[in-house]
């Protein structure tokens, strides 16, 4: 890359060519406070937040989309700057519902913080204020218009890296709003519930439904027998709430801390996850072997799921029928577990916990259900895991390590890496392989499948047949990969996809990393590293090994794709409208 | 709010002739106002119908679709009625009190600005000076126009389109 040399406030530095003010600023350890970006995902350049003097130029100029030049000399901090800032912040706020204490974004808002950085000490404009409904309709998200500034974060979330593209600004001027088309609910057009929105949003406008009331009152309910699973993205999230460095595995102290807020049992949606390798591995080898519906492509993201029915209904033969991991768990925990342990299912109460919002639509989904009992009672995210533990007055960092309880207490590494992109096909892999082959097999790492990229493929030879695969993260890439299967420009034999960029550990559940943390750390790298870590350092690394699994087909499910496999793990698609 | 609004009623030859003009400005860039001014004239209004319709033609989000037609004043949303109402909000009939006058219309046939009956007689318009300054305050129905008007005299002019 071209370097050029510029100035900034004094120091003389040399930059890529391609560097923006902000980036260059960035490397020379220079803050300027943003709002309107968020590295890989938005740049408009509308806040003025970033605002600098570029010595030369006519007006204050936006350090975020302003290239660098040769000899460029720039003044981040003069106060010509600070007070023009200032009074961008103070007209923002002068809209905004500025109800801190009581908002779900309190002491995690870039709004906030702003307003503490630039020295906001009063509210200078008291001028007219916008007043929204709030959008409450959906059972993931939650919109809030009277505490959006505007900053387009969301939009480009959902329209660009998503392309799912059901909210855009509306109206103009001091009417502006983000909106969906005709001021629908997010309930009524075809939003996936990935939740890119909200870990996106620097403020509390978009946030998930809150399940946290009616967990609190099945645990208070003493004929319940309330029971808790956590996906594996969750234990490389939870800890950065109560002050661990991003991406540091808290498995241990996040059991500790369910078994003391009341739950009667808590599990590892890990173990679910080993059952739908060995379902959905089992449906593959049939798939090659007996020349079904290929390419086959995985069905544990419910985003993916909805955004598959609405844009490419088409394919829905082509999904995998298992159902996700915590929606067999609690098909199993309401079955099986509930006779080993001579409870009445009626009474059991499964809470999931998960890094994603799209699992409390999922959830409900009407086909989620064996015999009347639903699979999962409550889906809530880590988010709100977080809330309920510092609610219920726990030292989470002072919690011993604990394990999950029996009969699931150790799940394999192939169900912890299910969290990161291309987790899901490295953990197939491991045991498909081996079945294949009808071989042990000592090299577990599929290194062609991992990294944060959106769209990886590979070819592996597998009992002489060469089987290629794909894995996809992000919904934009997964509309091109399934544009390019469609036109026939490419072709698998097996698909990973997850809704949203990097897999689950950065799923719309997990907690939401300030816009400038960003800008220096790869969130999707970091989170994902803590799950390769806890995989590496299991006993049991592949699915068809789990010594729980293989009791419960023994006791139970008898074999993979079996009659009751299907009747309780097993599921359907159905096509939705385009709008 | 919800405005109100009529069921759509467009036509196989309206659709057809959409059809045609999203085919001519499909590969275009910037092909979206040209396309929604066109579709206007067409169905003199741009409902969801129509706008999903461009929406899968050009291969637009339709929230992008519609962020552009709330943007610019002169797409509207809603169909016009037989009688469309407007009713001058120009600085000189604005002072000699245009505002009570358009509240009065309002008020009587149940609609907002920028909405239509549900029998499609009457829509209500709010507009720039029409240049008849001379009469303030002023509203114009279709092509009459109606000058010097107090509060009072805007029920026998509904009246008299209602018996037409």
């Amino acid at each position: 890359m071209e370097m050029v040399n510029i100035k900034i406030n004094g120091q003389s530095l040399s930059v890529p060519s391609n560097y923006t003010i902000l980036e260059a600023a960035r490397s020379a350890n220079i803050e300027i406070p943003t709002l309107c970006y968020l590295k890989d995902v938005s740049k408009t350049g509308s806040c003025r937040m970033c605002i600098v003097e570029v010595v030369g130029a006519r007006n204050l100029q936006a350090a975020c989309v302003y290239p660098v030049s040769e000899g460029m000399e720039v003044l981040t901090n003069t106060q010509k700057v600070r007070d023009a800032r200032k009074v961008n912040l103070e007209l923002l706020l002068s809209n905004h519902d500025r109800k801190c204490l009581t908002c779900a974004r309190n002491q995690n808002c870039e709004l906030q913080k702003l307003s503490d950085e630039l020295g906001v000490t009063d509210i200078t404009y008291m001028g007219e204020r916008n007043e929204y409904d709030i959008d409450e309709v959906s059972p993931s998200i939650v919109r809030d218009n009277n505490k959006c500034v505007l900053c387009r974060r969301c939009v480009s979330a959902c329209k660009t890296i998503q392309t799912v593209s059901v909210i855009d600004a509306t109206e103009r001027g001091f009417k502006t709003t983000i909106a969906s088309p005709f001021n629908k609910s997010l309930a009524e057009v075809p939003c996936v519930n990935c939740g890119q929105c909200i870990v996106a949003c620097p403020t509390g406008a978009l946030r998930e439904k809150d399940n946290t009331d009616e967990v609190w009152a099945a645990i208070n309910d003493p004929e319940k027998y309330v029971v808790v699973q956590t996906a594996p993205a969750v234990r490389v999230g939870l800890g950065e709430e109560f002050g661990y460095e991003i991406g540091t595995p808290v498995t241990g102290k996040m059991a500790a801390a369910l078994r003391r807020m009341g739950f009667d049992g808590v599990f590892d949606t890990d173990t679910g996850a080993d059952l739908t390798i060995m379902e959905e591995g089992t449906e593959f080898i049939e798939r090659l072997k007996n020349g079904g519906k290929l390419p086959m492509i995985t069905s544990c993201s419910p985003g993916w799921i909805k955004f598959c029915e609405h844009n490419f209904p088409d394919f829905l033969d082509n999904l995998s029928t298992c159902k996700s991991p915590h929606q067999m768990f609690g098909a199993i925990l309401k079955t099986y577990y509930a006779e080993k342990m001579g409870i009445d299912p009626k009474k059991m109460f499964v809470v999931s916990v998960m890094p994603c919002v799209a699992k409390k639509f999922e959830s409900g989904r009407p086909e989620m259900e064996v015999g009347g009992l639903r699979d999962v009672d409550a889906v809530i995210s880590t988010r709100e895991l977080a809330k309920m533990i510092k609610q219920s007055g726990i030292l989470f960092n002072k919690l011993p390590d604990e394990k999950f309880d029996n009969p699931f207490e150790e799940a394999s590494g192939a169900g912890v890496i299910f969290g990161a992109t291309g987790g899901v096909m490295e953990a197939a892999l491991r045991t498909v392989v081996e079945v294949l082959e009808d071989k042990s097999f000592d090299k577990l790492d599929y290194e062609a499948v991992r990294g944060t990229d959106g769209i990886k493929e590979a070819t592996l030879t597998v009992a002489g047949t060469a089987v290629k695969v794909a894995v996809v993260s992000g919904l934009g890439n997964a509309r091109k990969v399934l544009n390019d299967v469609r036109s026939g420009k490419a072709n698998y034999h097996f698909i990973e996809v997850m809704a949203c960029p990097g897999g689950c550990v950065t799923g719309g559940g997990q907690p939401i990393v300030d816009s400038s943390v960003r800008m220096d750390i790869d969130l999707k790298a970091k989170r994902a590293a803590g799950l390769y870590a806890e995989d590496a350092s299991l006993p049991v690394r592949k699915s068809h090994e789990n010594p729980d699994i293989k009791l419960l087909y023994s006791e139970f499910l008898e074999k993979p794709g079996s009659h009751k496999s299907h009747e309780l793990l097993h599921t359907h698609y159905t096509a939705r409208p385009k709008f | 709010m919800e405005k109100k609004t009529l069921p759509f009623n467009g036509t196989k030859e309206q659709e057809e002739q959409l059809k045609a003009v999203i085919a001519e400005h499909k590969d275009q860039d910037g092909a979206v106002i040209p396309v929604l001014h066109k579709a206007q004239e067409i169905y003199g209004y741009l409902p969801i119908e129509v706008q999903e319709m461009i929406s899968e033609g050009l291969d637009v989000p339709l929230a992008e679709i519609y962020g552009i037609v709330t943007f610019y004043t002169q797409f509207s949303l809603n169909p016009k009625g037989k009688y469309h109402i407007g009713v001058c909000l120009g600085t000189a009939c604005y002072v000699k009190g245009s505002g009570d006058i358009l509240d009065k219309i309002k008020e009587i046939l149940g609609i907002e600005v920028g909405e239509c009956t549900p029998d499609g007689l009457f829509s209500i318009e709010a507009t720039r000076c029409i240049g008849a300054c001379g009469l303030a305050p002023v509203l114009t129905v279709n092509d009459d126009v109606y000058g010097r008007l107090v509060v009072d005299d805007v029920a026998g002019i509904i009246k008299k389109y209602q018996e037409l």
